[in-house]
């Protein structure tokens, strides 16, 4: 049975995108009407997406395929199971969040419209690609729009540099990542990129030895995983506000998504032998991207940095090969791509405000934009694993994960607990507590409808899944059943 | 002596065809009659277009191979395939030179431009050591000229002896490289060689000497080390479209000439041999290229460089010796003539309105002129390697390629080749969206022609990257009919 | 009614949050409404708690826990919505419901922000109850946290001069000894492939023998259990973990103060009771000694810490130091007599325990008031400092009878409620720690010490000039705070049997 659903998801933007080039620039409102359009109908159906997965049946659900290339068996071939599903509803939602902050962009509309539907496209082609040919190309195709939005439409002082370093790190790592992905195309012999058939290949352990790091640390530079981390707040920083949303909320994912599905997924033997340094690694990612967090002056490095931390405990997740490890870290995906989209909104609606990015120099910010402070302390309350919010739902089984393999893990992780709950609540006070400097007094006013609608919204998913975690816990559940046959029951 | 065929007539269509477009532009040369000379662009294009669509119908060469004209052509899809090349390179060439100031309305560029397309054809389907060789200086004459065409400029003039004496000094080389085989093969068949050459008891490393040679006069018409010094010169010199036509048609007839050698000539016994060789031509190829490109200041130069980068990219897929490797050099060949035939027509657009070749006359394009300076991206990024663009699914395949031949180390030196020429490319593309222009830069109205022809291009660009079946099932017959 | 009462949990449980989410949607202008609707959101649970321990006291009711409610909650790793009841959890949720509406009848007096505070207050209440209620350890956990962050925001925005050095200092002291409790209840929870707390206690104690994550059972059990005991200590506060506590309390609004000495540091001695007493029968017996060490110094130094404040508030947070000793010394007691045999020796700790429980009862009123009491005088002197004040029984009578009574039952005086829950520790530790007693017995001294001084300094003595005139006299609102308690704490004082038997109740099952 062919679904529509995927592909209207990964191709709907792209189309807009295309059609928005072709429209004159003038007609700035028409150009802004298209893309929340599109983004609304793509919010919808990742809905109809997350909603529809009947999770008893569980597996690649939506498939859709057709021949490409059968010559070297590359085929067009979409479906997504539970983990893939919670990603595209969570792109969707930042999608959306991510064009209507962007609303107020007066600087070439058309361009950056059309690059955000562009990066995208790219991203929901990922979530949804089950050919591993395909899922490089809607990896791939992020690269320049991600690159040209930071450097037209960026933090002046360091968008350059940002933008270069973040697109050549993150196409170094795909490009290894690629070379993986040619090594199991012809090692298989299957003569097929379909993931689905490449699962049962049976590759032999020195194989996925050999070529695990390759797949899955390339593709993992993307999730920013240590020491490969560096791009990510230097890039984050740089970027526009709805870029940055997109990058760290989505593009993350999709870095550590795609590990999943073509390191994880395909080579399983190659994770367990490789999961001691990717454990070390990625505890060094918790621990010390929170460290730096806390000595950060600019508010948007303290939630760059933030990110780097967090991605640490979905790698955490991933190579603990549990059941409760893996769940977790689908849920930490979903819950830190929205966590850290409302981060950036916010420090995008303040800066937008006051000009300035410097803690020394915010303060008393409460009383101008009351819902964006809201917004900002859930986030906060997420992001140091408060109970009832969705962060405490993804680490705690990503901790008791580790606890069933390296304990020590778990334990020296856990420090990063403290050391965010630290920083985030110094930076509320700072930016939103206190006197307000005279000198961004002029320009605070409070955010828009529709800065508010975003806030809200992104706030409402993380509280829900926080109290309620059985909305999307069996939906993640499912597709970590069908990782744990691939792995071997564990 | 075999009896005359009708195969043997069509097998010549492309080299035909030109020769009557050349006879008719020299009559237009003679006439002298200025009226003439605005429509030469889209004369000369309607040309190749023409021949290319007769080649195409019925040039169409058999399932089998066959060796014709007494062994000297070699009718096959690899032929058949560079001829269209060439041909359709040449018409688009055509287009783009007419908004050139300084060679647009001059016949004998679109003249030279006919007789080095006849040498380029026929570059494809030599088969034979002297057939090719007086191919390749057919070829190689009217590109000096070419090259050297804009005399009043002291750059283009430079430009094109130096094209000359570093072609002489290669196909010197060459030669000897081809008298040598022929001393050890007793015979300038190229079919059959390897059988000779082994039949013949010549020591391995004598034969290596000879391919060593061999090689050089390609590496020259490939712009690969070590014979690449031109390549920055004369395309920032000549004439952007000369610049544009040597890049992409001749290095592919370059390419498709030397890979028939490589197979049928040198062969299986030193195999692994030239191989290494090759590898090792490609790895220096790619980082001195795209290093050098770096400091460039000049678009031309860059890609210039690129250029160089990209022949090591092509040779890794021929380097893989095996029928998957020549098919992905040959997509390379194919995904690289749509590519840099664009950039150099949209680089040849804004000399055009601009004077200027510099990257910092990019500055503010995509604000001046959004559509081109987002076609201008488009091939940047197919160069890059950036889906779902030509460049990319050609990168895919060289790797690829490397890889299953079991040269994981060349694949992981082309990915860091990438990852450096992304870099500059992205910088270029910086220039155009952020940067502001000096001045106030006039907008000229983009010519209907020149438009369909970029358009073509960019076409090619999209459809090689995202529509892979028909091309590449018929790239890889042509491969392994080579 | 049926829905109600088989729910009852979750009504009291939720009903402040509800209350809470509603008050979202008034606008922040109407002070008056808000300060009414928040009274009124945070009486219902007092209602029906007080419907609850009606229905408690019928028999029909079997079992260790009642009124259990069990959902699957967070499935992916067995945690669930699992709520219950004994005697000691009943006894601290009456406290919690009764004195929350007091607190936010205290609050009155906010002006700034008004629907933020009591949406916070709403929340921190649920936070409270539901460490009370929850039957599963993560449970157990999101309630524990989930309070801090309302109590942070509390002091950081409505808070004293310090508020910021103080409020950061609350939070990361009690997350950070939070943190060994997350690790160890993350450990148990692997180990034991659930969160319920009723399956836990049977498995884990039984839990002896052979090795663990390559180390022997014993010491990771022990490395647990002193995970446990420091998060809890943290919170009681246990000497040498008490330091975020003055300038907690200090810094807190009044109304803030009271939940804070009167909820909140009984959630760490609850704790122990719930959590590692059923959990580490053997490491508490073994560790029993270094508690009530700890527990006689928090005694000891707290009373002398307090003697030695010149801040009235600060003198009262040091003095909940001083009684929470007891109440962790009268733990520690029952906690080593559970290894032992000998009868007498079990009936001691008996009665140390339900002292104890009394005790978390009797301060939770009396912290809350005097805490209540200083606030009263704060917001007419607008200061704190002891020396300031003098004399001031002359100008404000009802008030200086109000404080010396509530000081007194804080101080212990015989038909007082103070009395009753200290004498029971003492008698019930005797036996057992009869050396840490008799140190502990010093500091009581020392209670009354510090507790004549404040009294001295501020009623007594000539009257400071510049305040003749100036201070009005405790006003009708203030009077509803601070009767109620009143009431209770003398009639607990007189017959301490009404509460005592619930918590004996569920003592005497223990033992």
């Amino acid at each position: 049975m062919q679904s529509p659903i995927l592909p209207i998801l990964a191709l709907l933007p792209l189309a807009a995108a295309i059609l928005l080039l072709f429209l004159p620039a003038a007609k700035r409102n028409l150009i802004r009407g298209i893309a929340l359009g599109t983004s609304i109908v793509t919010l919808v159906f990742s809905f109809i997406a997350f909603f529809a997965y009947d999770t008893a049946a569980a597996g690649y659900q939506f498939q859709v395929s057709a021949e490409w290339l059968p010559a070297l068996g590359i085929g067009f071939h979409m479906g997504a199971d539970g983990i893939g599903v919670a990603m595209i509803l969570m792109a969707g939602l930042v999608v959306f969040s991510g064009v209507m902050v962007s609303w107020r962009v007066e600087d070439r509309p058309r361009e950056f419209f059309a690059f955000l539907l562009f990066l995208a496209s790219s991203v929901f082609g990922v979530f949804a690609s089950l050919d591993l040919f395909q899922l490089f190309i809607f990896f791939e195709m992020a690269v320049f729009p991600k690159y040209l939005m930071i450097v037209m439409w960026g933090y002046p002082k360091t968008k350059e540099y940002g933008g270069m370093k973040l697109t050549l790190y993150l196409f170094l790592g795909s490009m290894v990542a690629l070379i993986g992905v040619l090594a199991m195309y012809f090692g298989s012999g299957l003569h097929t990129f379909d993931m689905v058939a490449l699962e049962k290949a049976g590759f032999g352990l020195e194989f996925q030895r050999l070529w695990f790091p390759f797949v899955f640390i390339g593709f993992g530079v993307l999730g920013g995983i240590f020491p490969f981390h560096s791009w990510a707040p230097d890039g984050h920083v740089a970027a526009p506000t709805a870029v940055s949303m997109l990058l760290a909320g989505v593009e993350m994912k999709v870095g550590v998504f795609a590990a999943l599905r073509a390191g994880l997924m395909l080579m399983p033997d190659g994770m367990r032998a490789w999961a001691p340094l990717i454990l070390v690694l990625a505890t060094i990612n918790v621990v010390y991207g929170a460290f730096i967090a806390m000595i950060q002056k600019d508010f948007k490095y303290v939630i760059g940095f933030s990110s780097v931390s967090h991605m640490g405990l979905v790698f955490i997740g991933f190579a603990t090969l549990t059941p409760e490890g893996l769940t977790g870290a689908g849920l930490q995906m979903f819950s830190h791509g929205i966590m850290t989209a409302l981060f950036f909104a916010v420090v995008g609606m303040v800066y937008d405000r006051a000009h300035t990015r410097n803690l020394n120099e915010l303060g008393g910010l409460f009383k101008y934009m009351p819902i964006a402070m809201l917004g900002f302390v859930v986030g906060g309350l997420v992001s140091m694993g408060m109970p009832g919010f969705s962060g405490f739902i993804a680490e705690i089984p990503i901790y008791m994960g580790a606890w069933k393999t390296v304990p020590l893990v778990a334990i020296i992780s856990a420090l990063s607990i403290v050391i965010t709950a630290a920083y985030i609540l110094l930076v509320v006070r700072r930016v939103f507590f206190g006197e307000t400097p005279e000198p961004i007094k002029a320009g605070l006013s409070d955010i828009t409808i529709m800065d508010k609608i975003v806030v809200v919204m992104l706030s409402l998913v993380m509280i829900i899944i926080g109290v309620f975690p059985s909305v999307i816990v069996p939906v993640i559940e499912s597709g970590v059943k069908h990782i744990l046959v691939l792995v071997g029951g564990a | 002596m075999p009896a005359f065929t009708s195969d043997m007539l069509t097998s010549l269509i492309p080299e035909t065809g030109l020769l009557v477009l050349a006879t008719l532009l020299l009559v237009l040369v003679l006439v002298k009659n200025e009226k003439f000379y605005i429509h030469l662009d889209w004369i000369t294009a309607a040309g190749f277009t023409l021949i290319a669509v007769l080649a195409f119908i019925f040039g169409r060469p058999a399932e089998e191979p066959r060796l014709l004209w007494g062994e000297m052509i070699r009718v096959d899809r690899a032929g058949y395939l560079l001829s269209l090349m060439v041909l359709v390179g040449g018409a688009l060439t055509a287009v783009f030179a007419g908004t050139d100031v300084t060679v647009g309305k001059k016949p004998e560029f679109y003249l030279l431009l006919t007789l080095a397309s006849i040498g380029l054809v026929l570059m494809g389907t030599s088969a034979n050591l002297i057939m090719l060789y007086l191919a390749i200086e057919t070829a190689a004459i009217p590109l000096y000229v070419l090259a050297g065409i804009k005399y009043r400029d002291a750059w283009s003039v430079e430009s094109g002896i130096k094209y000359l004496l570093f072609g002489g000094f290669s196909s010197a080389i060459m030669l000897y490289g081809f008298s040598l085989l022929y001393g050890f093969a007793g015979t300038t068949k190229i079919y059959g060689m390897v059988d000779a050459l082994r039949a013949s008891g010549t020591p391995l490393a004598a034969i290596i000497l000879a391919a060593i040679m061999v090689l050089a006069g390609f590496t020259f018409k490939i712009s690969a080390i070590p014979f690449h010094f031109w390549a920055p010169d004369v395309y920032q010199g000549a004439p952007t479209p000369v610049a544009g036509f040597l890049s992409t048609v001749s290095k592919a007839a370059g390419f498709i000439a030397l890979a028939r050698i490589l197979i049928n000539a040198l062969g299986v016994e030193s195999g692994n041999v030239w191989m290494i060789i090759l590898a090792v031509i490609s790895a220096a190829s790619m980082f001195i290229g795209n290093l050098l490109a770096i400091p460039q200041k000049n678009l031309k130069r860059m890609i210039a460089y690129s250029s160089i980068a990209q022949a090591g990219y092509i040779l890794i897929g021929v380097a893989s010796g095996s029928e998957f490797g020549f098919s992905a050099a040959i997509y390379y060949l194919v995904a690289y003539l749509v590519t840099n035939l664009a950039v150099f027509a949209i680089i040849n657009w804004i000399e055009y309105e601009t004077g200027s070749t510099e990257i910092s006359t990019f500055a503010g394009l995509n604000r001046r002129e959004p559509g081109l300076a987002l076609l201008l991206m488009i091939a940047l990024l197919s160069l890059g390697g950036i889906p779902p663009l030509a460049g990319f699914f050609a990168k895919v395949l060289v790797f690829g390629a490397a890889i299953q031949s079991g040269m994981v180390w060349l694949a992981i030196l082309g990915i860091i080749n990438s990852v450096i020429a992304l870099y500059y490319y992205l910088r270029v593309m910086k220039v155009m969206y952020v940067d502001e222009p000096a001045g106030s830069i006039k907008v000229d109205k983009l010519p209907v022609v020149w438009t369909v022809a970029l358009a073509v291009c960019i076409i090619g660009i999209v459809l090689l990257g995202v529509v892979y079946s028909p091309w590449y099932n018929f790239i890889t017959l042509a491969a392994m009919g080579l | 009614m049926n829905f109600l009462t088989d729910h009852l949990l979750t009504w009291i449980l939720f009903i402040p949050t509800v209350g809470a989410a509603l008050l979202l949607f008034v606008p922040g202008g109407k002070v008056k409404f808000i300060r009414i609707a928040s009274l009124v959101i945070s009486v219902l649970p007092l209602l029906l708690t007080l419907y609850l321990w009606s229905l408690y006291q019928s028999p029909d009711q079997a079992g260790t826990f009642r009124f259990e409610e069990n959902y699957p909650w967070f499935t992916a790793i067995n945690s669930s919505y699992h709520l219950g009841i004994d005697g000691v959890s009943l006894a601290m949720l009456l406290l919690t419901t009764i004195l929350t509406p007091l607190a936010i009848l205290t609050s009155f007096n906010i002006k700034e922000r008004v629907k933020a505070f009591m949406i916070l207050f709403l929340v921190l209440e649920t936070g409270m109850l539901g460490v009370f209620m929850a039957l599963d350890l993560l449970l157990f956990f999101v309630f524990w946290e989930i309070g801090l962050v309302p109590m942070y925001f509390l002091i950081n925005q409505w808070g004293g001069e310090k508020r910021n050095y103080a409020s950061l200092k609350f939070i990361l002291f009690t997350m950070g000894g939070s943190l060994g409790l997350l690790l160890a209840i993350q450990m148990i929870g692997v180990i034991s492939g659930t969160f319920d707390l009723v399956t836990i206690t049977q498995s884990w104690p039984a839990l002896n023998e052979g090795v663990m994550f390559g180390i022997p059972v014993a010491t990771v059990k022990a490395v647990a259990f002193w995970a446990f005991i420091i998060a809890f200590a943290i919170k009681v506060p246990v000497w040498p973990f008490h330091t975020w506590l003055p300038d907690a309390h200090t810094e807190a609004p009044t109304g803030g103060s009271m939940i804070l000495a009167g909820v909140l540091l009984k959630l760490g001695a609850y704790g122990f009771i719930r959590l590692v007493l059923p959990l580490f029968p053997q490491e508490s017996a073994r560790f029993a000694g270094w508690l009530a060490a700890l527990a006689t110094a928090a005694i000891v130094f707290g009373a002398l810490a307090a003697a030695a404040q010149k801040d009235f508030k600060r003198l009262v947070a040091y003095s909940s130091i001083n009684h929470m000793g007891f109440v962790v010394l009268g733990i520690a007691a029952a906690a080593w007599a559970a290894a032992s045999t000998n009868p007498a020796i079990r009936e001691s700790a008996v009665i140390a325990l339900n002292g104890s429980v009394l005790q978390m009862f009797n301060h939770g009123l009396s912290a809350a008031g005097m805490f209540f009491l200083v606030g009263v005088i704060y917001d007419r002197a607008h200061t704190r400092k002891l020396e300031d004040f003098g004399g001031l029984y002359a100008i404000l009578p009802i008030y200086g009878s109000i404080l010396i009574f509530t000081s007194m039952a804080s101080l212990g005086l015989p038909g007082l409620n103070g009395f009753v829950s200290e004498f029971m520790i003492v008698r019930g530790v005797w036996p057992i720690f009869t050396l840490w007693i008799a140190l502990g017995m010093i500091g009581l001294l020392f209670t009354g010490v510090y507790v004549l001084k404040a009294l001295t300094l501020t009623l007594h003595g000539p009257l400071n000039e510049k305040w003749s005139g100036k201070l009005s006299e405790i006003n009708l609102r203030e009077l509803w705070v601070i009767v109620p308690l009143m009431v209770l704490m003398l009639s607990i004082g007189l017959w301490p049997s009404w509460i005592l038997n619930l918590i004996n109740s569920t003592v005497m099952t223990w033992f």
